[in-house]
């Protein structure tokens, strides 16, 4: 067998058998599942229930001012700031009388401080209720405001993005969570690898196994077989939890009742009859709506085209950056705080471009975006934060094509450099070496 | 004009014809190999050649250019200047790599590997099939009594066991030329024997060893062939025999029954005396023959006389002392 081949191979091998990687593999979904399923549950339950006292100098108050789910409001009497607690009151509010249009402050006493979610909430309730005396004393009628109020939202917004051959619906909340969740992914894969890729190198280093094996093959294919095979590891690891979470999101319908799911399907006939018409015209519960409208927001994006280029701009950032790793793990001797010194240079553009990223993906198209994403540095990330706008609405085919091929002469460049100083690193034992020192390396013939 | 042309293509002739003779019995030549660094010269213009089945060392102090030196044999290195030839061609590493075993002074295995999974992986990059590997790990595996070793991993190694499988490895591909850099570094009296024999078994079935080392005595007992480097360059070259021969001091060891009343001879100088032992060293113009023919003459019978020949230790000793003084700091040239 080839010998490149026998080093991916066993960098494969050993650390998928590893019992760690399996662990990661099936935990890390299950982990992300708790943690929304957690949050969600926490900030439905968890809400603080305030029920508030409200001493009202105008008397309009009481017939305007509406309860919420956990705010109740009462109008008590014979409450004052000294004793709303005993009365069973949480919290007590003080509104003066109003003169005119003039802004006027009043006043909420609590014993706890109450959340900004609260506070706000309660704000919106009394401006409201303002609002609706001011309509009722313009000669609207209690009854048609109420009926008014019963419809909440007539109109819902739906982007639509216009390339040569027709129209594509488009989200933006959805292009921002699919750019920021790839581009998060990149980061974090590309310093665990990275890291993965220098401590192997470094582990050959100090075992002495390194002369043994470049006895055997070339330093060149050392270092390769083991990039490639945690590359390796890294794709494993993605397509398991593409596969668990589809294993996972199916498992989770199988609970929904089978008649919201017709519906569902009911709705999303509906809508392939009309497209842009919406769903209105179909009887559906509220919940098969929410179904229907998350299934229907995720099948918008562009997939084939996102996933292809998030395979390619994890492995061409991977390969980038996985080659400097392994440089610098071969020049370091067994102290660790070498290495630490000496990854600062690779860890500094991969920051960069994380903070570059998460501007991109409020706004794809800036200069800095753009160029971003084109420069091979910073590219895994920044692309995949544009790419999830659109191809070619956002992401003109030119820029998609100069941002890959400089990643790919990027990687040969790095890869390259990385194996000359790779080739004299692991064979120098006890010396401290720099990055001056590495540049000679660099420049120096084979 | 045209004899001398005739004479001079001759012996050319005669030339070639010589290098060939001496090309079929040599696994290994090297010729006037330099290896510069930045700050000094590692190798600095080295020659010598290494018979087809002999056991060769190679020795020199620490920092003489001994590991550069097998680097370059071994193809890790490329030489600045200088060839090498091996097994009658010029040395392709790529190809001829397969062909030697080396157990670097710097040695070490994949510390969390199985045993038995790391020997096959590394047969397997020496370009074995998975079988073949497999059937030879077997046999040797069982021949060093290992055999028990397979699924345990090397940092449940002692030392001792990792040097032993460490060798295993290294000879396990039946390389042509096994280069063997401070073999028995951490073994025990037993072991080393072992390792030893082993050598001296392969070295019968026609693999060539080269054995780098600081340990005199061992090369005195296992080597044919020996080239001391000092400072970059060869500093001496031949057969331990003639090594010693060319550096023996006319000492003499005399053993009498008695002490005799007077010792006092032209023919040489007491070196050393211990009750009844003397080592004597002869005068210029004067043989052995002289000296026993004197102590004959004395009154007390004479039990030996032995010549005493010098230990490779102190010729290396003396040799590299007498290099110190000859700095080999890198002098770039200026045009």
């Amino acid at each position: 067998m080839n010998k490149t081949l026998l080093i991916i191979q066993r960098e494969y091998l050993t650390r998928v058998k590893n019992k760690r990687f399996v662990l990661t593999t099936i935990l890390m979904p299950l982990l992300i599942v708790v943690l929304i399923a957690g949050t969600t549950f926490l900030s439905i339950k968890g809400k603080d229930e305030h029920k508030i006292a409200v001493v009202d100098a105008n008397n309009f108050f009481k017939d305007n001012l509406k309860s919420g789910k956990n705010i109740q409001f009462e109008f008590p009497q014979g409450v004052d700031t000294s004793n709303y607690l005993y009365k069973g009151f949480t919290d007590i509010i003080l509104i003066p009388k109003f003169e005119g249009t003039e802004k006027t402050n009043y006043i909420i006493r609590s014993k706890k401080s109450l959340s900004i979610i609260t506070e706000s909430e309660i704000s919106d309730k009394i401006n409201a209720a303002i609002e609706d005396n001011m309509l009722q004393n313009a000669g609207i009628k209690k009854a048609q405001l109420d009926s008014i109020h019963k419809q909440s939202q007539f109109a819902e917004l739906k982007a639509v993005e216009e390339n040569g051959k027709g129209t594509q619906e488009s989200n933006s909340a959805l292009a921002y969570g699919i750019g920021f969740g790839s581009g998060m992914l990149i980061y974090i894969t590309m310093f665990i690898y990275g890291a993965m890729v220098m401590r192997g190198v470094m582990e050959e280093k100090t075992n002495r196994i390194a002369e043994v094996m470049v006895s055997s093959v070339k330093p060149f294919q050392l270092m390769m077989g083991k990039i490639v095979g945690i590359g390796a590891v890294g794709l494993t690891q993605f397509l398991m939890w593409v596969i668990l979470i589809i294993g996972l999101s199916t498992a989770a319908q199988a609970f929904i009742p089978h008649d919201v799911m017709q519906q569902v399907s009911s709705l999303q006939q509906a809508n392939g009859q009309l497209p842009g018409a919406g769903a209105g015209m179909v009887k559906a519960s509220d919940a098969a709506q929410q179904i229907y409208k998350v299934q229907h927001t995720i099948s918008t994006a562009n997939w084939p085209a996102i996933i292809g280029c998030f395979i390619f701009y994890f492995l061409g950032g991977y390969l980038f950056y996985a080659a400097l790793f392994a440089a610098v793990g071969s020049v370091v001797n067994e102290d660790p705080q070498d290495a630490q010194s000496l990854m600062l240079p690779i860890t500094m553009p991969i920051i960069f471009s994380f903070i570059i990223m998460s501007n991109a993906v409020q706004d794809p198209n800036t200069p800095m975006a753009v160029w971003a994403s084109i420069i091979p540095f910073s590219s895994p990330m920044v692309m995949m934060a544009r790419v999830a706008y659109g191809i070619p609405g956002t992401v003109p085919y030119w820029q998609l094509a100069l941002s890959m091929v400089s990643l790919i002469g990027g990687f040969l460049l790095t890869t390259w450099v990385s194996g000359k100083i790779y080739r004299t690193g692991i064979l120098m034992y006890g010396k401290k070496v720099n990055w001056k020192e590495m540049r000679k390396w660099v420049m120096r013939r084979s | 004009m045209n004899e001398t042309t005739n004479l001079l293509s001759n012996r050319k002739l005669t030339v070639t014809f010589e290098y060939n003779l001496t090309i079929m019995s040599k696994i290994l030549e090297l010729h006037n190999l330099k290896k510069y660094y930045a700050t000094q010269k590692a190798v600095d213009d080295i020659s010598f050649s290494i018979e087809q089945g002999s056991i060769f060392g190679l020795l020199g102090p620490n920092g003489a250019g001994k590991t550069t030196l097998l680097r370059m044999i071994t193809g890790i290195f490329y030489p600045d200047s200088g060839d090498i030839h091996f097994d009658g061609k010029a040395f392709d590493p790529l190809n001829d790599i397969v062909k030697i075993g080396y157990m670097p002074e710097e040695r070490g295995l994949y510390k969390k590997m199985k045993i038995g999974e790391q020997a096959l992986y590394l047969a397997q990059l020496k370009g074995l099939s998975r079988s073949e590997a497999m059937g030879k790990i077997k046999f040797w595996f069982k021949r060093l009594e290992m055999d028990s070793w397979w699924n345990k991993k090397v940092e449940d190694l002692s030392k001792g066991m990792s040097q032993k499988l460490q060798f295993v490895i290294t000879v396990l591909h039946e390389p042509k030329l096994i280069i063997l850099d401070e073999p028995f570094s951490g073994l025990d009296p037993v072991n080393a024997n072992l390792i030893k024999d082993e050598i001296y078994g392969l070295s019968q079935r026609g693999s060539t060893i080269i054995f780098s080392t600081h340990r005199m005595e061992q090369v005195e007992e296992i080597c044919d062939h020996i080239v001391l480097v000092n400072l970059g360059q060869k500093i001496l070259d031949g057969t331990v025999g003639d090594i010693k021969q060319q550096f023996k001091e006319n000492k003499f060891g005399i053993k009498l029954a008695g002490i005799p009343a007077n010792l006092n001879s032209p023919s040489f100088d007491i070196v050393d005396e211990k009750a009844n032992r003397f080592t004597v060293k002869i005068k210029e113009g004067f043989n052995s023959n002289d000296v026993l023919q004197y102590f004959i003459q004395q009154s007390v019978l004479v039990e030996s006389f032995n010549e005493i020949l010098p230990s490779l230790n102190e010729i290396f000793i003396n040799l590299v002392e007498g290099t110190k003084a000859t700095t080999r700091a890198f002098q770039p040239i200026n045009n």
